[in-house]
């Protein structure tokens, strides 16, 4: 086992946020673009994304954390753009953000990724965060995004839909029937 | 961040976290997953984080006293640690979020029904912003064990939520904090759920004298340690530590 490397140390163990975490929920982060946030004035396709969450019994899960991280329209995750934030989900398990559309992103080797929005849960039952993708219907990168190809016939649970002009909607399935496509990040 | 930002992250070796489906905690019963997750390259996606600056983030790194002045009840605690990377290198300004209960072991949280006094001078949560060497400090009140329903006579230990960035969105993290000696720890389903000994010994604070405070507190040292860079997009921990 000897290596001759540096001897490393393990990354710490997660835990779950447990059910009390909106202590650390601060509602005004779910929307982006927020006066006096750090987007305000940014310039950008404005949309509303939002999606119920549900359990392997169907029953939404009302105590969740959501947090979205992306790229700005041009596809940068550089500032000015601070693509970061935080919704809880409501009675019906539905979470709500207000953000930009973003661009598409590089990938691996000369690889371009399809637009997406990184979504990672946390709540009461998951020991660690649950990490997926919304990608957007309709855009043509969709066809050649690694992720979307690796996710083969289930690619459709990355996939949110347009159900009115710049409102964009994907559910998330924990467990069961229809569950989300979730990545080992 | 650009020293400790990677190309790609090392994947946490399998005993080292808790799995999902972990029987124990009966809420992960209908919340994991039950299909395999897909591993795929890290990109640009995952090795970029959010910058966290105390300008839009504002700092508050003492939870005993509230604007108003009055001091929270129960036992002052300091805590401090550092926040390294697996490399051993610090993740500089990384934002550090903390919450918990008070010193009776209740939330000031309306789902929070446990028949223990909120105390109006303590709300538990705290920001705080790791310094150029790693460390990070906050001023709390030792919070309570309180009790749960997952099982008969369920009690929590005590415990402090911690809520991590780091450098790349493949390291952002939320975990607990525990305190030597609870005799609660040994029954605790959630600890319990980390296979490895040595990682759940790392979940535990030391009490350390050299942050205790002369007259005013005393001082608990807690280490945390984010995901270190990889080698290749698709190294796991073993790779790179064998």
């Amino acid at each position: 086992m000897t290596t001759g490397l540096t001897e490393m140390t393990a990354a710490t163990a997660q835990q779950t946020a447990g059910p009390y975490w909106h202590l650390i929920d601060f509602p005004e982060w779910a929307d982006l673009l927020r006066a006096e946030g750090p987007n305000a004035g940014l310039p950008g396709p404005r949309i509303t994304l939002s999606g119920r969450i549900t359990d392997g019994a169907g029953t939404p899960a009302a105590d969740a954390l959501v947090e979205v991280w992306q790229a700005d329209a041009a596809g940068s995750y550089d500032p000015p753009f601070h693509g970061f934030g935080r919704c809880a989900t409501d009675e019906a398990g539905v979470f709500r953000f207000q953000t930009l559309r973003p661009g598409a992103v590089p990938g691996a080797g000369n690889v371009i990724q399809a637009p997406h929005i990184t979504l990672a849960i946390f709540s009461r039952g998951l020991m660690k965060h649950l990490v997926t993708r919304v990608y957007f219907s309709g855009e043509p990168r969709n066809a050649t995004d690694p992720v979307l190809e690796a996710a083969g016939p289930r690619a459709g649970t990355l996939i949110a839909q347009e159900t009115a002009p710049g409102a964009w909607r994907l559910d998330i399935v924990l467990q069961g029937a229809g569950e989300t496509v979730f990545l080992d990040v | 961040m650009p020293d400790t930002r990677a190309a790609a992250y090392r994947r946490p070796g399998p005993t080292t976290q808790p799995a999902y489906d972990s029987p124990g905690y009966g809420s992960t019963k209908l919340r994991h997953p039950t299909l395999p997750l897909l591993r795929m390259p890290h990109t640009v996606s995952e090795t970029r984080a959010p910058t966290m600056s105390p300008v839009d983030y504002p700092a508050t790194n003492d939870m005993t006293k509230l604007a108003h002045g009055r001091e929270a009840m129960g036992e002052r605690i300091i805590v401090a640690g550092r926040v390294l990377d697996e490399d051993g290198r610090p993740v500089r300004g990384a934002m550090v979020e903390v919450w918990q209960a008070n010193a009776a072991g209740r939330y000031n949280h309306p789902g929070d029904v446990h028949d223990a006094p909120l105390d109006p001078d303590f709300i538990g949560r705290a920001r705080i912003f790791v310094d150029d060497d790693g460390w990070y400090r906050f001023t709390s009140i030792r919070p309570g064990a309180y009790p749960w329903r997952n099982h008969h006579n369920a009690w929590r230990p005590l415990h402090i939520h911690y809520s991590l960035f780091g450098a790349g969105f493949a390291q952002r993290m939320i975990t607990q904090m525990y305190f030597p000696g609870d005799p609660l720890l040994a029954l605790d389903p959630i600890w319990n759920a980390i296979p490895d000994a040595d990682a759940r010994d790392g979940l535990v604070a030391k009490f350390d004298l050299d942050i205790t405070q002369p007259e005013f507190s005393l001082g608990y040292r807690f280490d945390i340690t984010l995901r270190g860079a990889a080698a290749t997009p698709f190294e796991d921990h073993d790779d790179g530590a064998h």
